[in-house]
């Protein structure tokens, strides 16, 4: 199936797509908005500062389209940053505003744990979860962040690093992810297949 | 639900393959870093790193070639570095397919270069590479590929190192490493011990023993090692089972 990767610049972008490749989708990278708008599927990888991201779909003119797309239903998968810039803004830059497709904020975790939370940790499901398919309770995924949803409300999975914070979300349309699922091995790898199966 | 201790191999080259050496020096070669990267990534390797330990300009185009040919058979995250001096090195890297870059001699001669680094990618992704070794009551801060004194001590390198935006810390220790005696827990617990970011001890692994005492009283989140996994002492599956029975988290495949 065919899928489209917003290529913003983040580093994880070729992980991704390769991911993609493995399990035989056609991963087609885009940082045209009318790309966007006519996207069968849309993914939003991300890595780093929320700011970078934020501001590339501003400068790009991406915002709009993107929020659109989401809006009228086409499969989304956000992944790590992906899925902070789906909420209203993110302490790690105060001055900027996400998407607001969701209710609440992306904050700091806390400093009682080590930072980055970086490493393979497992997750809670809250919910029926169609992304988390076939996937063993005590499955490990790959984290590397610093900021988190720390409001559960949203939740289809949890995840705990000094704070319980949002790991999945699945509403409707909207698929995301706080872990790697390119960098998280076979468990990462049924993740985007289910999105894939899900997306067609 | 915990973050489990990571185990991550790791491939020296001199650009093109993979070699290994005592204390630094003596260099042979122990094979293809690409047929080595798809054996750790099926045996359930936490990560991978891949240093030039050469790093020649000349040889550059190289390194960054095994990058692609490495991450290509990744689904874990990669590491990469070894002479990384600039900005432009770090992006070169990224761009090749490595998640998260390596600074070492450079960032001691300019910790501007972390910064630099960490503003780009995220200092998720900027792992500073300390050489450690014991002067006296204190350690030094080794540049050069552990050669070279810098005359810094390494606790204090490793803070600031951290306020300059590192990530992480892949912490080496030169009187360890290659002696097979086991890590050294001193030096591990007291960086540790100074530093919020995760630590990645190296050097002197050999039993799986070694790796329960640097995870229990090192406080090491992960533990870095080379020879024994390529040359077969050590398997990571069995290493990780050996952890487990001994109430270590870490992640088996399920």
């Amino acid at each position: 199936m065919k899928i489209t990767i917003l290529d913003y610049g983040a580093g994880n972008v070729p992980s991704v797509e390769r991911a993609l490749q493995r399990l035989g989708a056609e991963p087609h990278r885009t940082s045209a908005p009318e790309c966007i708008s006519k996207a069968e599927a849309l993914l939003l990888p991300g890595v780093g500062h929320y700011a970078a991201l934020v501001r590339a779909l501003d400068e790009k003119h991406l915002r709009a389209p993107l929020a659109d797309a989401i809006r009228r239903g086409v499969p989304f998968l956000g992944i790590c940053l992906g899925l902070q810039v789906l909420f209203r803004s993110s302490e790690e830059a105060c001055e900027l505003r996400g998407l607001n497709l969701l209710q609440g904020v992306v904050s700091a975790l806390p400093p009682s744990v080590k930072l980055p939370h970086m490493g393979w940790n497992q997750i809670e499901k809250k919910r029926e979860s169609s992304l988390l398919s076939g996937i063993d309770p005590g499955a490990y995924f790959y984290f590397a962040h610093s900021y988190a949803a720390l409001d559960l409300h949203d939740s289809t999975a949890i995840c705990s690093h000094g704070a319980e914070f949002t790991a999945v979300i699945e509403q409707r349309n909207i698929f995301a992810v706080q872990f790697h699922p390119e960098k998280s091995g076979d468990s990462g790898a049924r993740v985007l297949q289910n999105f894939l199966r899900l997306a067609a | 639900m915990s973050l489990a201790h990571r185990i991550i191999p790791c491939l020296d080259t001199d650009g093109e393959r993979v070699v290994k050496g005592v204390n630094f020096v003596g260099l042979r070669d122990a094979g293809d870093p690409v047929a080595l990267a798809a054996r750790y990534n099926a045996e359930g390797a936490d990560e991978l790193v891949v240093l030039d330990i050469a790093a020649s300009r000349d040889r550059r185009p190289t390194f960054l070639e095994t990058i692609r040919r490495v991450a290509a058979e990744l689904a874990i995250p990669l590491t990469a570095g070894g002479g990384i001096r600039t900005l432009e090195d770090g992006r070169a890297v990224v761009r090749a397919g490595a998640d998260k870059v390596t600074v070492n001699t450079a960032a001691v001669e300019r910790a501007e270069l972390i910064s630099e680094l960490s503003r780009e990618f995220g200092a998720q992704a900027v792992v500073l590479a300390i050489d450690a070794k014991r002067a006296g009551d204190h350690w030094d801060v080794m540049v050069r590929g552990g050669r070279e004194s810098s005359s810094r001590d390494a606790i204090a390198w490793a803070r600031m190192g951290v306020a300059a935006g590192a990530g992480e810390i892949l912490l080496t220790s030169v009187d360890r490493d290659g002696t097979q005696s086991g890590f050294d827990v001193a030096l591990t617990a007291a960086i540790s011990g100074a530093v919020t970011v995760p630590v990645i001890a190296s050097g002197g692994a050999k039993s799986p023993a070694h790796f329960v005492e640097i995870f229990r009283e090192g406080a090491a989140d992960a533990a870095l090692a080379a020879s024994i996994f390529h040359d077969e002492v050590q398997s990571i599956h069995a290493l990780k089972q050996f952890l487990a029975s001994n109430g270590v988290e870490v992640r088996l495949p399920c």
